[in-house]
């Protein structure tokens, strides 16, 4: 493990565009940790969109752009388990049996880092910033549970916030239905896969969901409205840590 | 089995407007899931997680040298009195099986489960040429009273509810119409039991073969298979070729795994391992016993980038697990294999360009490959055959443009700011005081059931170089 304190955050195409308040939450978090943080400017994609529905070409690209732009950095870290999964699982298998572009990109994906992966076992964060009230239900976003082993770390530093209580809902290991590109090409199996997540949210008795990764989020909280459901709160985990949720 | 996979959409789209089955799906929902983790759990979870490695590996040793392991079989098998015939095709299986019906003058058969049967359609060849096929499994004898095909690979009727038997019994057994379950059961096995006695042929498939031995195993909870394998005159197993197996030791750890994974068993009901007809002072068996070995598109796999499918020993984990295939059902698929193994096989078995939603039908969330009792990277496997669709120019030219345009902006960060920063703008107008999005132009899939939340409208990019300004 490198032993320097330059974190790149690699903010995501989804938050740098959807909802810059996560990066700026993640900025918080990480510098509050006592780390350097650089964003490199001309980030942009991972390249998993491209990765996911067979244009490998595209996504080989975007994949070379970004070691170049992170690869001098001590670690980099998103606020997304499905991007820091694309860099860390699957660049790997996009460079197979190129020897030295493979070598560039295991080094990076060995810095790699889910963004509460990172603060509980590296920046070993012990009180998370934010504050918050209320009962909170987390959803495991697919890639960063089941790629990367994401599960009780963002649990853990949310119990640590003294307001917050965890309430576990029915299946929050199941996929809540975005899936990219799924949720536009099956948009109807899409948003029932969505509906099931939703109720079981509601059953939970918590007043908002919070999660990892922005896909789900705009799955979950688009789902929500539409039915009907104005109240249940959906945050980013690193908006409740960071305490820049309202 | 006629392949209906590109109407894939429109069978789903009438399985979530199907009020019952929608129902019958939801109840399917974690049962089997919870079964299996608990099974799991009583195991040791890291014991069991040896297992998957140990099955695994068995399976790939079986696979390296499929055809030596094939002939050891068939020689081991022929030893012991069995016929062994090989099928290039489903047509060939079909025409195996009426030989041996014309050979032995065969009239009726009792079947034990078989889903290679279902991709060969025998039922209907048999039924064809005056041959009276029985399914004794009982949720295949419920689909067959139906007249539908299986929906899952080891629960067929899965999709069936309670009150659609007691209909489907009361007209097809002439009987009063019965709504408990275990009485229900015990009808159709009153009906069952005259079959038994009186058929002269017995169909099962093969969970696996043993080439040391030259046998086939067979796992049932029903115990149909025993008497598939027992009482009828003639014996015909067919299985896939993939399924044989180096030795009895590796059969005893498959068969571990197996009904874990499956229905969170220990042990299944009953396990039959077979080896050649009845032999002089056996008290029962067959007096023949023949043995089809199945292509049927198995071999275009091996040493391709689909080899690991033919680790699949047919359990349904990753259906059980699949959220696709629990709000769905099997049905929507059109072919013999539904969920995320039939989403591979499918197009696999039977072209690219005849199932092209079923490898695009995931969203990637990896629970199937977790799941699965052989570690097939079922995510993987999708990817490559979506890799594939869109290098066989079998994707719509809207989506690879897309994708190239996307890659074109995101490759150059100048013009990628400024066509974010227009469209987060558009975007958060379109969202109004509320914030979301009701109707998508480009994204009607999205709109139908969710609405889009509104981006906030500006990019990170613009606020963080603003922020650095200052």
């Amino acid at each position: 493990m490198p032993s320097g304190r330059r974190v790149g955050l690699f903010v995501t195409c989804l938050v740098d565009m959807m909802r810059p308040r996560i990066g700026f939450a993640a900025l918080k978090l990480l510098q509050g940790a006592g780390f350097e943080v650089l964003v490199p400017p001309a980030q942009t994609c991972c390249g998993q969109p491209g990765w996911n529905s067979g244009e490998r070409g595209s996504a080989r690209a975007l994949a070379e752009k970004l070691v170049g732009e992170f690869e001098r950095c001590d670690y980099l870290v998103a606020p997304s388990g499905s991007c820091s999964g694309m860099i860390k699982t699957h660049y790997p298998a996009l460079f197979q049996g190129e020897g030295a572009w493979l070598a560039r990109v295991e080094a990076l994906a060995a810095k790699t880092w889910e963004l509460t992966d990172f603060l509980l076992n590296v920046a070993r964060l012990d009180l998370p910033p934010g504050r918050f009230r209320g009962t909170i239900t987390y959803h495991d976003s697919c890639a960063g549970l089941r790629e990367l082993g994401v599960k009780q770390q963002p649990r853990r530093l949310l119990a640590r916030m003294p307001g917050v209580a965890l309430a576990e809902m029915k299946d929050s290991e199941t996929c809540c239905g975005f899936g990219g590109t799924f949720s536009i090409k099956f948009g109807e199996i899409s948003a029932a896969m969505a509906e099931t997540k939703c109720e079981n949210i509601a059953a939970s008795g918590a007043g908002t969901v919070v999660l990892g990764d922005l896909g789900c989020m705009l799955n979950i909280e688009g789902r929500l409205r539409r039915r009907g459901d104005e109240a249940t709160r959906v945050l980013h985990v690193a908006e409740v840590l960071a305490g820049e949720s309202d | 089995m006629r392949i209906q996979s590109m109407q894939f959409k429109a069978r789903a789209h009438g399985a979530l407007a199907d009020a019952k089955l929608q129902s019958v799906m939801r109840r399917f929902g974690s049962g089997f899931v919870d079964k299996r983790a608990a099974a799991r759990e009583a195991y040791g979870v890291e014991a069991f997680e040896g297992l998957r490695d140990a099955s695994a590996a068995i399976r790939d040793r079986g696979l390296a040298n499929l055809d030596a392991w094939l002939l050891r079989f068939e020689e081991q098998a022929t030893r012991a009195g069995t016929t062994v015939l090989w099928a290039r095709d489903a047509a060939e299986i079909r025409r195996h099986v009426l030989e041996i019906c014309a050979r032995h003058g065969l009239r009726k058969a009792i079947k034990s489960k078989s889903m290679v049967s279902e991709e060969a359609g025998l039922n209907e060849a048999l039924e064809a040429s005056g041959v009276t096929p029985v399914e004794t499994d009982l949720g295949e004898y419920i689909i067959q009273l139906a007249k539908e095909p299986p929906s899952h690979i080891i629960a067929p009727a899965i999709h069936k509810d309670k009150e659609q038997v007691s209909d489907l019994f009361a007209e097809h057994h002439h009987r009063p119409r019965l709504t408990d379950t275990e009485a229900l059961t015990r009808e159709a096995r009153e009906m069952l039991r005259g079959h038994f006695l009186s058929a002269d042929l017995g169909i099962s498939g093969g969970n696996f073969l043993v080439a040391e031995t030259g046998s086939v195993a067979i796992v049932t909870n029903e115990g149909n298979g025993r008497m598939v394998t027992t009482l009828p005159k003639v014996h015909v197993a067919i299985t896939g070729i993939e399924k044989v197996i180096p030795t009895l030791e590796d059969l005893s750890t498959l068969n571990r795994v197996l009904p874990r994974s499956a229905t969170g068993q220990e042990i299944e009901n009953y396990f039959t391992i077979v080896t050649g007809p009845r032999r002089v002072g056996d008290l029962d068996g067959p007096e023949h016993m023949y043995v089809i070995l199945v292509d049927a598109g198995r071999t275009r796999l091996v040493g391709s980038d689909m080899q690991q499918m033919l680790r699949c020993i047919r359990c349904g984990a990753c259906m059980n697990h699949c959220p696709v295939f629990q709000t769905v059902g099997g049905h929507a698929y059109g072919w013999v294999y539904p969920g995320p193994m039939g989403s591979v096989l499918t197009p696999v078995y039977n072209g690219l360009e005849n199932a092209l939603d079923l490898p695009q039908a995931a969203t990637l969330c990896g629970a199937c490959e977790v799941a699965c009792p052989v570690k097939i990277p079922l995510p993987e496997l999708l990817r490559t055959l979506r890799e594939r669709q869109m290098q066989a120019g079998l994707r719509p030219w809207r989506e690879r443009a897309g994708f190239r345009l996307w890659a074109f902006a995101a490759k150059r960060p100048r013009l990628y700011a400024l066509a974010t920063a227009i469209g987060v703008r558009v975007l958060k107008l379109m969202g109004g005081a509320k914030g979301r999005i009701t109707k998508l132009p480009l994204g009607s899939g999205w709109t139908l059931g969710r609405d889009m939340p509104a981006p906030e409208g500006r990019t990170f990019r613009e606020l963080y170089a603003a922020r650095r300004r200052r």
